[in-house]
């Protein structure tokens, strides 16, 4: 599991892009280069068919095992689910040091 | 190709007659093929049958017995019990006189120690149960019910839960709650990364993916290879 242990930096940040997108790519079994391409506003649930609530689920641990972060039932919301950007400051939330 | 193996009674329940697929050519390397549970085993299923067939041509032997409660059995689900199972999986070994166990992700719990083997890309019991239950959250707050993993495990525990569509007991949610694989003498662990790719239990439809096939059958020959020489 790559560390996302010190994320408050540029590298740190664009290691948390790559593990996420490829993540995603792995949970829907799309083409690297698809999720590569997706930007802040890409839309996510009830944007992308194969992402029902199975598959959310799928998504969240396989997040928590490789980013080293804990989700809980409270955390997870439709706002969150939405677009990658969101997303993205998800994870960017649960990492940060606090 | 496709057969039958009998259970024995337990529990007070009579003995009754599974679903086995098989490649037995009755030769002198025979894998039990442990399989993944639920959800899994659905996303699994092809990828399992496709490492058998690899395995086959191979020369080597490879029986997947359905538990009680799973696929086609008329053996009601929430009825079923990791302890049962587990007794279960141990009466198949012996009465297809398997050599070897494959075990794959939560099929590792029910894996007869008995058996030198391989452990693909295990799973434990909490983390199995982690993600059903948030499967079920989320698709209740789509619906616009309040549920919390910790309220449903409760009920779980006294009741027994439906899952993704899963009745568990609560016999069986109690024992998952604390079910680590254990890797028993003569068995190793094979992660999802020797086999270069995702896992295809993450995939949200069911997939395939015949180079992880060839590696995972080509790893089992080639360990089967060297321990028999």
């Amino acid at each position: 599991m790559t560390s996302f242990a010190h994320i408050d930096s540029a590298e740190g940040e664009a290691a948390l892009d790559r593990e996420l997108k490829s993540l995603i790519a792995d949970v829907l079994g799309l083409d690297p280069a698809q999720a590569a391409a997706f930007d802040a506003d890409s839309g996510l649930f009830g944007h992308l068919p194969e992402l029902d609530s199975m598959a959310v689920a799928g998504l969240l641990t396989e997040m928590e095992d490789r980013l080293g972060i804990v989700i809980e039932d409270d955390d997870v919301d439709g706002e969150m689910l939405e677009t990658y950007g969101a997303l993205r400051a998800f994870a960017l939330s649960k990492l940060e040091p606090r | 190709m496709i057969s039958t193996w009998n259970t024995p009674p337990l529990d007070g329940r009579p003995a009754r007659e599974e679903l086995l697929l098989a490649f037995d050519r009755g030769r002198q390397a025979r894998v039990l093929v442990c399989p993944a549970w639920f959800d899994e085993a659905n996303k699994l299923r092809r990828f399992t049958v496709e490492v058998m067939r690899r395995l086959d041509r191979a020369g080597i032997d490879a029986l997947l017995p359905d538990l009680p409660g799973c696929n086609e059995s008329i053996a009601p689900l929430q009825d079923q019990t990791l302890a049962g199972w587990r007794s279960h999986m141990a009466v198949a070994s012996e009465s297809l006189r398997a050599t070897h166990a494959l075990a794959i992700r939560a099929g590792a719990l029910v894996a007869p120690a008995g058996l030198p083997g391989w452990h693909y890309a295990t799973q434990s019991g909490p983390k199995l149960l982690r993600g059903m239950l948030r499967a079920r959250v989320i698709a209740a707050r789509e619906a616009g019910i309040s549920e919390t993993s910790e309220r449903l495990m409760e009920e779980g525990r006294s009741r027994g839960l439906v899952l993704g569509g899963w009745a568990l007991g609560p016999t069986m949610i109690r024992a998952l709650e604390s079910a680590e694989p254990a890797l028993a003498p003569g068995q190793s662990d094979i992660a999802q990364s020797a086999l270069g790719g995702p896992g295809l239990w993450l995939r949200a439809d069911p997939d395939e993916d015949a180079g992880q096939a060839d590696r995972l059958a080509a790893m089992i020959a080639q360990s089967l290879a060297e321990s028999m020489a």
